[in-house]
């Protein structure tokens, strides 16, 4: 019971830092799961975090993964409940009443001020992640390759990720022969 | 109605204008399918392009400025792109249920596969194969989100002043190691307070 009000209160909290994608909520994801409640460890989240990247739908559905660790399937329908919940509200009450400022000159300074920010947190998520993420040469050569690719072509990254993985057996794996 | 600002993002995201053909009820089933099924195939991340697919394009539930406007608002609010404009088009087509059946439809299958993923993790995780082809997707999966966020830096940047917002948020949370609320509360409301709105008169600063 304690463990799924951590829950609730940890992926309610991680909700609302979600402004402009689910990576800007990364930097307080692993100070949160990783270093307050050790519920899983670094290495362990960032694997987590990338199966969720690639799996259809929004991209932060690894955070299930997290809650049938701690508690099971209650544990996966609070931190369901307690992530999504708060910003669908918001979207829901924002969205009416946004679409009804059209007019507000404010509305206009919001969203453009918070274009920057937004960026900023996702850099901040990159970062974050990719200390877990990059840890050696081969490693930094797959993300560069990835990086490379996806910003001079339209391929689907799902290829790009697949081909890691491979890349990854491969490189990093058990020698088979 | 603000067309100039619709016009701007519509720019920036270098969609064309595709009209709405329906205007009449939507069933509630018929927005969960669709929403399901977006759900579901949406694979490698870019979940907008398959929205605007399915609903300007396929069903013509919505026209590419309303989408561009509700990108508009679900990029400033938090919340991820896809579960908020879930929530924004499932309420324009049929209200409250519209909006919970699409916010469910399109988590439901992603929700149920890393679930799966979860438990196969968790019981084979610590085999040496199944971390050294995790370490590759790790590691692509890094280069595709810093693809993701500079793409989405270069069509929303107007200013050099934006950099330097992004430098502080960046700075704030990566360096001085601040929570994201207090770094997203003090550079969002010093950027805020930059663009704010200025009477055509009071332009020079």
């Amino acid at each position: 019971m304690t463990q799924l009000i951590s829950l609730l209160r940890v992926f309610s909290y991680l909700s609302i830092l979600t402004v402009g994608g689910g990576l800007a909520a990364f930097p307080e994801m692993k100070n949160l799961v990783v270093n307050v409640h050790q519920w899983l460890n670094f290495t362990q989240l960032v694997h987590l975090y990338s199966m969720g990247q690639v799996s259809p739908g929004p991209n932060m559905m690894m955070i299930v993964a997290i809650g049938e660790w701690v508690a099971g399937i209650p544990g996966v329908i609070v931190v369901l409940l307690a992530f999504f919940g708060p910003t669908a509200l918001l979207a829901f009450f924002i969205g009416r009443l946004w679409t009804r400022l059209a007019k507000w000159p404010w509305r206009a300074s919001i969203e453009r001020g918070l274009t920057p920010v937004s960026i900023g947190l996702l850099l901040a998520g990159c970062l974050s992640f990719a200390r877990g993420a990059v840890t050696d040469r081969g490693t930094a050569a797959i993300a560069v390759v990835v990086l490379l690719v996806l910003l001079s072509s339209k391929i689907n990254p799902a290829w790009l990720v697949l081909a890691g993985a491979i890349a990854g057996g491969l490189a990093f794996g058990p020698k088979i022969v | 109605m603000l067309p100039k600002a619709m016009s701007d993002v519509a720019a920036k995201t270098g969609l064309s204008p595709v009209p709405s053909a329906t205007g009449n009820d939507i069933p509630v089933r018929s927005i969960f399918l669709e929403f399901l099924f977006i759900g579901a195939t949406s694979f490698g991340g870019g979940v907008v392009a398959y929205l605007r697919d399915g609903l300007v394009l396929k069903r013509r539930w919505v026209d590419d400025q309303e989408f561009v406007e509700y990108l508009a608002i679900s990029q400033s609010l938090p919340g991820l792109n896809a579960t908020n404009m879930a929530v924004l088009v499932g309420d324009r087509l049929r209200g409250l249920r519209g909006a919970l059946a699409a916010l469910f439809a399109i988590c439901l299958p992603g929700a149920i596969l890393m679930m799966i993923a979860g438990v196969a993790y968790h019981a084979h995780g610590s085999q040496p194969m199944v971390t050294a082809v995790l370490k590759g997707v790790a590691a692509a999966a890094i280069g595709l989100i810093l693809a993701t966020t500079i793409q989405l830096g270069r069509k929303s940047f107007a200013h050099a002043y934006d950099l330097v917002f992004v430098g502080l948020t960046v700075f704030g949370v990566d360096q001085l190691h601040q929570s994201v609320p207090r770094v997203l509360i003090v550079v969002g409301i010093l950027a805020i307070l930059w663009y704010r709105p200025r009477k055509p008169k009071q332009t020079a600063p």
